[in-house]
């Protein structure tokens, strides 16, 4: 299939271009900028006037549902959400039921993928059997088997020793560590962050300190064993600060921070609105000004979705007793749009820590279309005015916060492999 | 972007109808001194009924008030259920802990069912923070929540049948000083009287406790913070005692039973340090010799039974003003969807 996008504003932070220009796409990859080679004539012409035109959204960390209970969510819902969102690979995080602990898992999840044909599924596997923290998962068979990294969620490694060693034999496969710092001890039953306001509320808190203190604890083995970790979902202006130390220091460590913390603080559960309750919590106004000034400054290079659909039903509790998490792989173009807006970072800047920061960080040949390169492609318009709504969304879950909000910033069209596999 | 909001679960609107009258009870947080003091003198007309050979009004008649305890209770639920039978409701007591939630039902169907048999108000107490206004944010208008205790975070009637015992025993509180010793850190009682005296517009709130119990984080909230009884005592008018739960006593919170009560037990000689005229103040039910001495608890200062009598008092007159509120809003919501299908009617025609 050979196609022209022409005439949109192509946004490439890699190759650092920001200008006009016409895409011409072959089998599947970019063939030319500009000009059109000779001879070539497109079956089908996208008219992107109007649009920006960036590399597809990567996604760090995004939960697909699959394998688990259907009700929350499933790969199909969850990888045509992603398309709607401008996502054309996710990398999924591996607490499923089953979690992605085994070969079979991660082989079932591809192969389903595959038949979809929506956005790229990417695995991240499980660095310890059943992510209990106690046994080394098999990361070499893992790793064959598709996985672009491991992780233990926020599941505790409480011996240091066992961490050490998974870090130990990750890296002797060059296998990359996704790693979300935080003490259990000082979380405990913590859901909100420590303060006044989860004084006031009588709600159990997360002092700022567990994330330090998971983090440091991580730091100095990186340094001991040489792996290489990307810190997902940072919460605090301290850990900003840490991260940005260790880069100095020369550290292979990358970070991100995910739309939730970016957008909005603590404030927001007063009142216990439960579909704020998100693991690591809702931090104070400072933190969420250090996580800005971090995605601005390049200390973290991505922005996560942390999408974690649920059931309407998950929600419907008491504060601390509704399940944690956020729907949010439909809203976070529109609402790192709304950071652009005000000026925190740039356009070319947004499209970074979506697209290439990501990839670096996991290491994935994408997130690039220069010439050779896949044609996953998003295209969007940054003034298209939607409702955040049922029909609007394809996505599972029902933990959309900003339901019956307006949005500004909408995906028009994404290509996977020079395929149009959503147009709105 | 447009901001998020909070219009069904805001404590700051969801306790009071649009004309600003009780409606729901289920924090001290968003109402306002007017509020705080009809409720007082509600209660002052009640608190002489115990006393009367008919004990009863017929304010609540033909209503059904559902005592929803999710938590055991026995003497706050026998509180609730005294004052609504004085006056004249039908009262349901359901033991929920025991029986729905144990069988998978969630919530919400527990109150889908509840409001099903035509239940006027739910006293509610239950284990997380927050709960009540989930609930309050879930129910139809035709039901008033009222809050029993919601875990640490608030427990409104008690902290208002305290603020009662202070002003008629202490009169004005703009004269004084009121300490709150003890547990601070897991007690829904002490945030919810910090909250209620500074409204009421207390001289001086201070709050002691060893720093495990007691997170600098209360500052905030409008309280002063000592760790020592001497200097937090010292020329307090009302001493207000907190129950110190049992399992907590061990552990990583506090070493020993003993060592608690040497520090922050109320003593003969610990009372000492406060006005010679205090008032000593305890929610019940009491650890004699953890957190208070028995000559203290029974002696001449202390207003511990008393405060039990006026609970009967302050939750009458919640639940009537609730229920009033209530009724309010429900014939104020009745006339506007009258008037929109006149309009609508004159509209057609």
């Amino acid at each position: 299939m050979k196609l022209t996008i022409c005439g949109g504003r192509l946004i490439d932070p890699a190759q650092q271009l920001d200008e006009v220009i016409d895409i011409h796409i072959a089998d599947g990859r970019v063939l030319a900028l500009g000009q059109a080679p000779a001879g070539f004539t497109p079956e089908r012409t996208l008219h992107a006037e109007g649009l920006v035109v960036a590399p597809g959204f990567i996604d760090i960390g995004a939960h697909l549902r699959e394998p688990g209970p259907s009700y929350k969510g499933n790969l199909r819902s969850e990888t045509k959400a992603a398309l709607a969102g401008g996502y054309t690979s996710i990398c999924c995080r591996p607490d499923t039921s089953p979690c992605i602990d085994s070969s079979a898992v991660v082989q079932q999840i591809l192969d389903k993928a595959e038949a979809l044909g929506q956005a790229k599924v990417r695995p991240i596997g499980a660095m310890t059997k059943g992510l209990e923290g106690t046994h080394l998962s098999n990361m070499a068979g893992l790793q064959h088997s598709g996985c672009v990294a491991v992780t233990n969620m926020r599941n505790a490694i409480d011996n240091t020793l066992v961490l050490r060693r998974c870090f130990e034999y990750a890296s002797t496969f060059d296998l990359r560590v996704v790693f979300y710092p935080e003490d259990s001890w000082l979380k405990g039953e913590g859901c909100v962050n420590e303060g006044a306001l989860a004084t006031r509320l009588g709600l159990a808190s997360v002092p700022a300190a567990a994330e330090a203190i998971g983090l440091s604890r991580v730091l100095h083995l990186i340094e001991n064993t040489g792996v290489k970790v990307h810190f997902g979902m940072l919460s605090t202006a301290r850990a900003v600060e840490m991260i940005a130390n260790a880069q100095k220091r020369g550290l292979a460590v990358t970070a991100d921070v995910d739309i939730a913390h970016l957008i909005y603080t603590e404030k927001e559960i007063d009142g216990y609105n439960s579909q704020f309750f998100v693991e690591p919590p809702l931090r104070s106004a400072a933190d969420r000004e250090a996580l800005r000034q971090g995605v601005r400054d390049g200390v973290l290079s991505a922005i996560s979705s942390a999408h974690l659909p649920h059931e309407e039903a998950a929600k419907m509790a008491p504060f601390a007793a509704a399940e944690p998490g956020m729907a949010t792989l439909e809203t976070v173009l529109a609402q790192g749009l709304s950071l652009v807006e005000q000026e925190i970072i740039s356009l070319p800047q947004l499209v970074e820590r979506l697209s290439t920061g990501p990839a670096k960080a996991l290491g994935l040949n994408s997130g690039s279309l220069s010439i050779g390169q896949a044609a996953d492609i998003c295209l969007f318009k940054t003034d298209q005015t939607w409702t955040v709504q049922h029909g609007e969304l394809f996505s599972a879950g029902e933990n959309y916060p900003q339901k019956g909000e307006t949005l500004s910033g909408q995906v028009m069209f994404t290509l996977v492999d020079g395929r149009v596999v959503f147009e709105r | 972007m447009t901001s998020v909001t909070h219009s069904s679960t805001d404590p700051r609107t969801v306790q009071l109808t649009e004309d600003g009258k009780l409606r729901h009870f289920l924090t001290i947080g968003g109402l306002n001194k007017a509020i705080l003091e009809e409720i007082l003198d509600t209660a002052d007309s009640f608190v002489n009924m115990g006393e009367q050979s008919v004990k009863k009004v017929p304010l609540l008649r033909g209503k059904t008030v559902v005592n929803l305890f999710f938590e055991n209770s026995t003497r706050t639920r026998s509180t609730f259920e005294l004052a609504a039978k004085r006056l004249s409701a039908d009262v349901l007591n359901l033991d929920i802990s025991k029986s729905a939630t144990a069988k998978g039902e969630t919530l919400k169907d527990t109150l889908q069912n509840l409001e099903a048999m035509g239940s006027d108000m739910f006293v509610i107490r239950h284990a997380d923070s927050g709960a009540q206004h989930f609930i309050a944010s879930q129910v139809t208008p035709n039901v008033a929540i009222i809050n029993a205790g919601d875990g640490r975070h608030a427990h409104p009637t008690q902290a208002m049948l305290d603020m009662y015992t202070i002003r008629k025993h202490k009169g004005d509180f703009s004269k004084l000083k009121v300490a709150i010793v003890g547990d601070i850190l897991h007690s829904r009682v002490a945030r919810s009287q910090v909250q209620a005296l500074n409204m009421l517009g207390a001289q001086e709130v201070r709050l002691i406790g060893p720093k495990t119990l007691l997170p600098a984080t209360f500052a905030e909230m409008g309280a002063k913070l000592y760790t020592r009884m001497e200097d937090g005592l010292k020329d307090v008018d009302v001493v207000i005692m907190l129950r110190l739960q049992k399992e907590r006593m061990d552990g990583a919170l506090l070493p020993s039973e003993g060592e608690f009560y040497r520090l922050y037990g109320l003593t003969t000689e610990k009372l000492n340090y406060a006005r010679p005229d205090a008032i000593v103040m305890h929610p019940g039910p009491i650890n004699r010799g953890v957190e208070i001495e028995s000559a203290v608890a029974d002696g001449p200062q202390s207003l511990i039974l008393n405060q039990v009598s006026y609970g009967i008092a302050i939750r009458m007159a919640v639940m009537s003003m609730a229920i009033s509120g209530q009724t309010q809003q429900k014939v104020q919501q009745q006339l506007s969807a009258q008037q929109s299908e006149d309009d609508n009617e004159e509209a057609s025609a």
